[in-house]
């Protein structure tokens, strides 16, 4: 692992969580068992991933994001998802207005001045040496903030990295002086953030966390049983994100820009120009996840000319939907994926700093059931900010394995640890239903890892008496029921004008749309009882008793039953082999 | 865990229902294929997870290997489906031109097109900014050439924004299958040529499953169901397309509206023109359709069945009715004759017993006749009178019979006090069943 010169020994180490992203990175630490994201020198818990020189002066973070206006070519930024890669699987795009990166052998490189010297060459730096010197300047901040020397973390990385990439960055940090306790998934940390709350309770569920980013989105749909998270599908998309939310401002501005200024040039058109329209861009945008109304205002946009404006919530709405509605697309092909209907879902982490935006949350809301918690700040007060989660977790998971010897913690995190048996239907007993019908009670959820144990307590039977214990699988289906077919309006569709003018922008002007009164189906998730394991007699239970039933599923798949009367003295305990 | 806490009764154990120590095992879990997954090593739980199953064992690379490979995956990392050769006209298009541009081929999906998913278009999307991007370019010293990126970027933002995809999979040629000609279907696989063409239509239907064409063997419901669905196939195709450009100043408001309204009506001409085409295909279907042929056959044979069973049952009928006639005219005839003759056999015994009875009337009368009446020598005509007074007394008190018994008894008897014996017998037999008084017969018995 890290071939850090100075490990600290484990009782020695101070730690911190990393969340190390393309767009932000954020610090965070422990008190108390609770998870604090850190602030940095400027005040910061989103810190940019960007490092910038001036005069052979280094900056970091906001500062150097600053500095993408005057100085791109000595700013490097969008550089988390190059590390450990080969160039030809660069994606150099959002590289484009600040330094390129490049192919040198099986390195990808940054041509950069950072060097004070007047006439000093510019340095050809490796993405890795870049990581290093930005992990140096948040382990730098971290330090200071706790007053000691931060010897370790845990950081979040995407659930697709490559092996490459995952070594890549532990040398990276290694060579910043920074032992890497554990990488740990982004979407897990996220998950485990909310499940450390003192007030949380472990149940079994399933969660979706969409983490909705600068520069890419990833929505992962896990099952949490007892606390412990399998993760079922993955989906990864680098269309819908928050840039492409900065993109549809930038050109609404522009284009307004354009209308009060006839004969002005076209301020995308000119890279300093579009590197300030960028940065108001996201400052407006921001605002708008705050309050329904924001300004956008640049000095000298373009020829000296200045551009002020304001946008309300509503029209911003309208004009990002192509966006939003590629989000709404992206979580339902993860469940989708998943093999799960939205029904199934109980949760939604939002996650990531585009996941603040109001209208995101909302739509979510209409894609599940009402009782899946959509866990946002506009949807939920209990939530989180979905721009701390994955910091949180890390920092949390540091402080569980801070005093593990390196090879304890590599022991633990062994495939042949984290790789289980997981059951494929639910187990569960036959009850019957208010109508006298039979009806699936779950005991053990699918797609929980063994071994596992669960226990229900049941009602006996309204007299008492000898009680039967069927013991089945069982699995979901959805019932769909279609309304009554409304008559149809007579004539053609009403035919909507779409302007699609030569430069794409086909979000222009006149979006209210009528939206089409359309009665919903109605659809619902029912137990289908399958197969019958097993079934026992708990006899003699007193009237108006509870009856107890565990199910123990071994590591081979043998399956325990044990019932009996709850208080009550003896029960039965029958064994089904694999 | 606590136990959860459910509200619902179990059902009561059923009458009768026995098992050793009150369990019996009935079935296996399911198993779908490998159920290995993987567990994210994080949390306090799964930390207490690991000290169970590590209890003091160490597991190697090797250990990690195994499984790693048994576990399921759950990143895909193969982008083998989108993998296309690149045209070279193609690369050397101009992005101004990207109304005519195959968006599809832009991005190497020419062999999906509308069937191609939104994660497709984005996997080769990414997969050719990977290749494309001028950035990239430059760095391998080519020219800074980003004329075909932006056709790229474009064929992007069609397909990605499904209102916009719509209205390119509306008019993308590429995709059409043209009805089958006469010689491809003179080759026999009608259902399949025809069948291509209308799964292919079928993209552009409102409503969502669309019937297939179904083969030779569909029902009658299936293929009527097909024809009702294509004859009034609800289309979202639409042509704003090939709309022409709409002049952007302020200026030209005319003729801006001019250009507006000559779409509008353009659109609505290509809409009613794809209507008729697809009516057109659907007619040209259904009047080569060898089972809408069969189906009225069947339908025509199904109705002759009938009326021919109709008929033979009529048939069977008047044939049952006819015999059943004859049977009984000919039990009538039968019973009749065998009366008759019973009737004349009645009337021959009767005959018979009558002689029988004269015959031997003349035996008994004859008897005393014999005996001399009984006297010796000549005798009286009043003895005679007598007599023979009294055996015709004795006649008219017994039967046919008796007097059939009387007579053999007496038939070849010659010795008088023989007969007289015989004739003692008779009348005290008589007088003993009651039916002559002592003293009716004198002279008989003297
Ligand atoms: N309050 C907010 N409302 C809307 N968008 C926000 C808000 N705060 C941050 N964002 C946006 O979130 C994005 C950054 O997300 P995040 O901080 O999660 O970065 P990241 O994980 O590094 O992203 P990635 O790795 O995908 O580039 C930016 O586009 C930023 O503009």
């Amino acid at each position: 692992m890290a071939e850090s010169a100075s490990k600290a020994a484990p009782g020695e180490r101070v730690v911190i969580g990393i969340t190390f992203g393309n767009s932000n990175s954020s610090i965070a630490h422990t008190v108390d068992d609770k998870a604090e994201v850190i602030a940095n020198e400027d005040g910061d818990r989103q810190i940019p991933t960007i490092l910038s020189y001036v005069d052979g002066d280094e900056y970091y973070g906001q500062q150097a994001k600053n500095f993408l206006v005057r100085n791109p070519k000595n700013t490097v930024a969008y550089f988390r998802d190059i590390l450990g890669q080969d160039f030809k699987s660069v994606d150099p795009t959002h590289n484009h207005a600040s330094a390129h990166p490049q192919e040198a052998g099986d390195n990808v490189v940054f041509t950069i001045k950072d060097k004070a010297e007047e006439d000093a060459e510019p340095s050809t730096l490796t993405v890795s040496e870049i990581a290093t010197r930005y992990l140096r300047r948040l382990v730098g901040a971290a330090s200071e903030y706790l007053g000691k020397k931060v010897t370790s973390a845990v950081i979040t990385i995407p659930t697709n990295f490559t092996e490459k990439q995952k070594a890549a960055l532990i040398a990276a940090a290694a060579a910043a002086d920074l032992e890497v306790l554990q990488l740990i998934s982004e979407p897990a940390a996220a998950v485990l953030a909310y499940d450390a709350r003192p007030e949380a309770t472990i149940s079994d569920k399933i969660i979706v966390v969409a983490d909705l980013g600068g520069s890419r989105s990833d929505v992962t749909v896990l099952a949490s049983r007892s606390g412990m998270y399998t993760i079922l599908a993955t989906v990864h998309d680098y269309e819908y994100h928050g840039i492409a939310l900065d993109k549809v401002l930038i050109d609404h501005f522009s284009k307004e820009f354009l209308k009060k200024n006839p004969g002005a040039k076209d301020p995308r058109e000119n890279p300093r120009s579009l590197a300030k329209l960028r940065l108001e861009a996201e400052s407006t945008k921001r605002a708008l996840s705050r309050s329904t109304n924001a300004s956008f205002s640049v000095e000298s946009l373009i020829d000296g000319l200045d551009f002020a404006s304001t946008i309300n919530r509503l029209r911003y709405e309208t004009i990002a939907r192509t966006v939003f509605e590629g989000f709404n697309r992206l979580v339902e092909s993860a469940v989708k994926k998943a093999g799960l209907d939205p029904l199934d879902v109980d949760e939604v982490i939002m996650s990531g700093g585009t996941s603040n935006t109001p209208r995101i949350a909302a739509n979510f809301r209409y894609i599940f059931p009402e009782s899946t918690r959509i866990l946002a700040p506009s949807t939920d007060p209990s939530a989180l900010n979905p721009s701390e989660l994955q910091a949180r977790g890390a920092a949390l998971q540091a402080s569980l394995i801070q005093e593990f010897e390196t090879e304890d913690i590599e022991q633990s995190t062994h495939a042949a640890v984290t790789t289980m048996p997981h059951v494929t239907n639910a187990i569960g007993v036959v009850s019957v239903s208010e109508s006298g019908e039979e009806k699936f009670v779950p005991i053990i959820a699918p797609e929980t890892a063994v071994p596992a144990r669960r226990t229900v307590h049941l009602d006996a039977p309204k007299e008492g008496g000898d009680v039967l214990v069927k013991v089945v699988e069982g699995s979901t289906h959805i019932n769909v029921i279609k309304p009554e077919p409304k008559a149809k309006e007579d004539g053609e569709t009403k035919e909507k004008t779409e302007d699609a003018d030569d430069d794409g922008d086909f979000d222009d002007d006149d979006e209210e749309e009528e939206e089409e009164e359309e009665e919903e189906e109605k659809r619902e998730k029912v137990w289908k009882i399958g197969s019958t394991l097993a079934e026992a007699a708990v006899r003699g239970v007193k009237k108006g008793a509870k009856v107890e039933v565990t199910i123990n599923v071994n590591t081979d798949l043998t399956v325990i039953v044990t019932a009996r009367e709850v208080g009550g003295k003896g029960g039965v305990r029958g064994t089904l082999s694999a | 865990m606590n136990a959860t806490v459910v509200s619902l009764p179990l059902p009561t154990l059923p009458e009768g229902w026995a098992a050793e120590k009150d369990f019996k095992a009935i079935g296996k879990l399911t198993q779908e294929g490998s159920s290995m997954r993987t567990l994210e090593p994080v949390g306090p739980h799964f930390l207490a997870h690991a000290r169970r199953v590590r209890h003091k064992r160490t597991f190697s690379e090797d250990d990690r290997i195994q499984a790693q490979a048994k576990a399921k995956k759950i990143e895909q990392d193969s982008d083998s489906d989108i993998s296309e050769e690149e045209d070279p006209m193609l690369l050397a298009r101009d992005a101004k031109d990207w109304k005519t541009q195959d968006h599809y081929k832009v991005l190497g999906l020419s062999k999906y097109r509308w069937r191609a998913t939104e994660d497709q278009i984005k996997r080769a999307h990414r997969k050719k900014v990977l290749k494309h991007h001028p950035d990239k370019k430059a760095a391998a010293g080519r020219a800074d050439d980003d004329n075909f990126f932006k056709c790229i970027q474009k064929a992007a933002e069609i397909l990605l924004d499904p209102v916009k995809r719509r209205q390119f999979d509306s008019v993308d040629e590429e995709a059409d299958i043209p009805p089958p000609t006469k010689k491809q279907l003179a080759k026999g696989n009608y259902y399949e040529l025809w069948g291509k063409v209308f799964e292919n239509e079928a993209r552009f239907s409102k409503i969502q499953p669309v019937p297939g064409f179904g083969n030779e063997n569909s029902t009658r419901e299936e293929v009527e169901a097909f024809y009702n669905f294509w004859y009034n196939f609800d289309s979202w195709r639409s042509f704003e397309y090939l709309d022409e450009d709409v002049p952007d100043d302020n200026e030209n408001r005319d003729q801006k509206r001019h250009m507006e309204r000559k779409n509008a009506n353009a659109r609505k001409k290509k809409k009613a023109e794809d209507n008729a085409r697809l009516r057109k295909l659907v007619e040209e279907a259904q009047a080569g359709d060898e089972r809408i042929k069969r189906f009225r056959q069947e339908a025509n044979a199904a109705k002759n069945k009938k009326r021919l069973e109709r008929e033979a049952a009529e048939r069977k009928a008047a044939e049952e009715a006819r015999l059943k006639k004859e049977a009984e005219e000919r039990a009538r005839k039968e019973a009749e004759e065998k009366a008759k003759a019973e009737r004349e056999a009645a009337k021959k015994a009767k005959e018979a017993a009558k002689n029988a009875v004269k015959k031997n009337k003349r035996v008994l009368r004859g008897s005393v006749k014999e005996a001399n009446y009984f006297v010796e020598g000549e005798a009286s005509a009043a003895t005679i009178d007598a007599v023979l007074n009294d055996v015709d007394l004795v006649i008219t008190k017994i039967d046919a019979d008796e007097i059939a018994a009387l007579a053999g008894k007496l038939n070849g008897l010659t010795v008088a006090d023989e007969i007289k014996n015989v004739w003692k017998e008779e009348v005290s037999r008589l007088v003993g069943a009651g039916k002559l008084k002592e003293g009716d017969i004198k002279a008989l018995v003297a």
